[in-house]
């Protein structure tokens, strides 16, 4: 008797795990948003006219512990401009085959080009589509951007953009534009968010 | 392999071919080979919060000859390449192979000599799963980008013509088999969204747009 009692209990503890709360995520389906400071795949930013903020320093490339990074400078001219000042980045490629995320090239970046995005669905069926071109990691052109090359239109020299970008930072996805951030208040608009 | 590789082309190969395929990708077992942090993830994945279970894998087999789906997690070590091509040989045809985290796809930050740069310089690998490690929701997209391989694979060597012959025609998808990302390919509309973006060539770019829409802290508002 104890015995047939005993496996009722066991069924009734697994039957009562029908009317639990459902801890499964449904991924594929409906992904939970990750956290707001994850380490995902990177963006290179632009500035509020749509010139890119990459200057080709390497800085990127010397901070990174696993040589994730390659990055080729090249000189702007009047006729050719692909950002403010003398400099820029003519090839600019990560390897998500080596990258570990970890987040010392976002800090080491002078000019807040390179950000950090939360998407992480990068899995590739071969090694040479893991390597992200400038092509790839340029953040998209937001209203009122325009495709480099094109003269400065926001002063008359890369001072206008860097003096003033601790108050006006620019509308790409760069994390200065949270609210909580000590520099970035203020959008591109000018109103205070 | 076997018996289909005698197969006859033609319709009946079609309709076995999507057959064979629905039924090699809906339960794919994994043989576990976790080498390091990244089966730790792994095994997260199994568990019921990510539950791989959903596609008929939370079994892991220990035992090679009843696994089709190895998942190399963490790196391997030159003393470790040859037990891995010794447990991917014992591995029972169809298998395929999943190399999960950057120093399983490329050594990652360990360019050293203890470390096989790549475990694709032991077996054939189908699909490469950069992160360090990965999160479970990267494992499960990588998995679901394999299956889609999986469901689209010829079948005997009538059914490898056929696929080069549709080659040929330019009969291709517009969007490659496992390169959409699974969040978009699960959802219609974003699906959509993606294949046009493919068309235009700007798909990396989509994703950023998307994600910007989705943080609201990005549009220069509230606190989320």
């Amino acid at each position: 008797m104890g015995a047939i009692t005993g496996t009722f209990k066991g069924f009734g503890v697994t039957f009562s795990h029908m009317f639990r709360k459902i801890v499964t995520t449904d991924y594929p389906f409906e992904p939970a948003p990750a956290a707001p400071r994850y380490h995902g795949r990177h963006i290179l930013n632009r500035h509020p006219d749509g010139l890119e903020k990459c200057i080709g320093c390497e800085l990127c490339a010397w901070a990174c512990p696993a040589d994730a990074i390659y990055v080729e400078g090249g000189d702007n001219t009047d006729e050719q401009r692909f950002s403010p000042g003398e400099r820029y980045a003519s090839i600019y490629q990560i390897n998500y085959a080596r990258c570990i995320f970890c987040g010392l090239c976002i800090e080491a970046c002078p000019t807040r080009s390179l950000t950090m995005s939360n998407e992480y669905e990068l899995a590739r069926d071969n090694r040479q589509d893991l390597i992200f071109t400038k092509e790839q990691l340029l953040a998209p052109l937001l209203p009122g951007m325009e495709q480099p090359p094109h003269p400065m239109r926001l002063g008359e020299t890369e001072k206008d953009y860097y003096v003033g970008a601790l108050t006006n930072p620019g509308t790409s996805a760069g994390a200065e534009r949270a609210p909580w951030s000590e520099t970035g208040t203020k959008d591109a608009t000018g109103e205070a968010s | 392999m076997g018996i289909e590789e005698k197969l006859p082309a033609g319709v009946l190969l079609t309709s076995v071919e999507k057959l064979v395929n629905w039924s090699r990708k809906s339960s794919v077992w994994g043989a576990t080979f976790g080498l390091a942090c990244c089966a730790i993830e792994m095994m997260a994945a199994g568990g019921p919060h990510y539950d791989m279970g959903r596609w008929g894998m939370e079994v892991f087999r220990a035992s090679p000859r009843q696994a089709d789906l190895m998942i190399v997690a963490g790196r391997v070590s030159q003393k470790m390449a040859p037990v891995l091509r010794q447990i991917y040989d014992q591995m029972a045809e169809p298998r395929w192979v999943l190399s999960m985290g950057v120093c399983a796809s490329s050594g990652g930050m360990f360019n050293n000599y203890a470390i096989v740069q790549g475990v694709d310089h032991v077996v054939p690998v189908d699909m490469y799963l950069p992160g360090c490690p990965p999160r479970p929701e990267m494992l499960i997209d990588a998995i679901l980008k394999l299956r889609e391989k999986i469901n689209h694979e010829p079948l005997g060597p009538n059914g490898r013509r056929m696929l080069e012959q549709r080659k040929e025609r330019g009969d291709v998808p517009v969007v490659p088999y496992g390169s959409m990302p699974s969040s978009y390919r699960n959802d219609k509309a974003r699906r959509a969204e993606w294949t046009q973006a493919v068309r235009e060539g700007r798909e990396e770019q989509l994703r950023i747009e998307n994600w910007m829409k989705q943080e609201r802290h990005l549009q220069g508002g509230g606190r989320w």
